[in-house]
């Protein structure tokens, strides 16, 4: 077997890679996963809003060791904490900031997105347990943009960006953009539409990983995260 | 003078009847009166309809009222939070009823109740399996799904601060569901960590009005 001559970016480099498209002033939620990893790279100087479907607007960072405060939970019901200007409100308007378009950003994790932009990320129809939809379904409709965090492909190699989703959807056409381990994809009414690869990478390669047709921006760039550069 | 103190938690749950819909407010562990459902469970309803995000945990509060079969449908967006091995199991055996709704779908169809109104358009879950069977229609070229009022017959709220009155404060995001359920129940209880003098809650900081509440008991070290 060849190996491959380019290097996946980890999970850290992808929520990177989506924290420079938010911008200063930017009210933004973060799904659980590797889109709550993103919190972290926001470019300093750069002020960012976070928001938590719990009731959370304003959330800081992961607590110090020690001064974790059991009132302070996030959607994964981790402990988090309060930046000075955060404030706390009920579920009905935290949800009233998800679905009515406040919220500028929306940064989602995903099992599968389609061609179109369907979203399925809340249940895999697993039998042995009960179906959870949590926010999901919320945060997919109301935000201005809609945006997911996911490895291009599944565990056994299988594109998991898809003509038609295999899994229930959360919501129809509702992502824009998708930040892979491999490449940056706009959806575009055109279709979907590559803005950047990694080093190594090419569209013929990133098309075998992927089921619809790809095609690459004139103005694509390469997707080099900090550490990844010096690789 | 009003005084919605009583002295109990079995004082605040007396009364609720076999085949309620109960409203049990909280996220995850944050933010739910363990002790009135402990007293529930003392209580004895049956048959009862929980309304919650998630499906409780271990074996106590609204765990213990499902692995005592006291609980016959669960109405939440996300059963599979922590140890939910109680409702897992009674899941499994089928010897309950499962009604997913979205999260901010749950909290706005109580809000809905609470203000008089009949229900609502949404998009969520619009051409999703959870639409399946919703009435649907078209607003501004984009699908909606009709949803309905959720009206409980009690809620069961955790509150840090109380007066006589009712009047509430909660503590950071231990807030969550509990001002909503707390205005959308017939019979609203509330379990508190301590009373204030009428007067001493900031006006500008009440969440709760008095309005909603029926019973205050305190719960913990100023029991």
């Amino acid at each position: 077997m060849i190996p491959e001559s380019y290097r996946p970016l980890t999970r850290e480099q992808m929520a990177w890679r989506a924290a420079q498209d938010l911008k200063e002033g930017d009210y933004v939620n973060l799904g659980i996963g590797i889109p709550t990893l993103a919190a972290s790279y926001v470019p300093s100087g750069r002020e960012v809003i976070f928001h938590s479907e719990n009731g959370i607007l304003g959330m800081g960072p992961k607590p110090e060791p020690g001064k974790e405060d059991p009132y302070m939970v996030d959607a994964g019901k981790n402990k988090t904490t309060l930046v000075a200007g955060g404030c706390f409100v009920h579920h009905a308007d935290a949800f009233l900031m998800i679905r009515g378009g406040h919220l500028d950003v929306s940064l989602l994790g995903a099992f599968e997105v389609s061609e179109t932009g369907d979203l399925a990320n809340w249940t895999t129809e697993d039998p042995a347990f009960p179906p959870g939809v949590g926010g999901a379904m919320d945060l997919a409709v109301g935000a201005k943009a809609i945006r997911v965090i996911m490895e291009h492909t599944s565990k056994k190699g299988e594109p998991r960006i898809l003509k038609t989703c295999t899994y229930p959807l959360t919501a129809a056409g509702c992502v824009k953009r998708i930040y892979t381990n491999l490449a940056v994809i706009d959806v575009t009414p055109q279709g979907l539409s590559v803005i950047e690869m990694i080093p190594g990478m090419t569209l013929e390669k990133l098309q075998t990983l992927t089921e619809p047709n790809l095609h690459l921006a004139s103005n694509w760039q390469a997707l080099a995260p900090p550490e990844a550069r010096a690789a | 003078m009003i005084d919605k103190r009583v002295k109990t938690t079995a004082d605040a749950v007396a009364g609720v009847r076999d085949g309620s819909t109960v409203l049990v407010a909280g996220f995850g562990a944050v933010g739910v009166a363990d002790n009135l459902l402990d007293a529930l469970h003392e209580q004895g309803a049956r048959e009862l309809t929980i309304v919650a995000n998630n499906s409780g945990n271990g074996d106590y509060g609204l765990a213990r009222l499902i692995n005592s079969g006291r609980v016959r449908k669960v109405i939440c967006s996300y059963p599979r939070s922590g140890d939910y091995s109680a409702f897992l199991n009674a899941y499994r055996a089928k010897s309950l009823e499962l009604e997913l709704v979205p999260q901010g779908i749950i909290s706005e169809r109580m809000r809905c109740h609470a203000a008089g109104l009949g229900g609502f358009f949404s998009p969520v879950s619009a051409g999703t399996k959870l639409g399946e069977g919703k009435e649907t229609r078209e607003i501004d070229g984009r699908l909606h799904v009709f949803e309905k009022p959720l009206k409980g017959d009690v809620a069961l709220i955790k509150a840090n601060k109380a007066d006589r009155w009712g009047n509430l404060t909660y503590i950071k995001s231990a807030r969550n569901f509990n001002p909503v359920m707390a205005m959308a129940a017939e019979l609203t209880v509330v379990e508190v960590d301590g009373m204030v003098e009428l007067g001493e809650l900031d006006p500008e900081a009440v969440v709760t009005p008095s309005i909603f509440v029926d019973r205050v008991v305190v719960v913990g070290a100023q029991a």
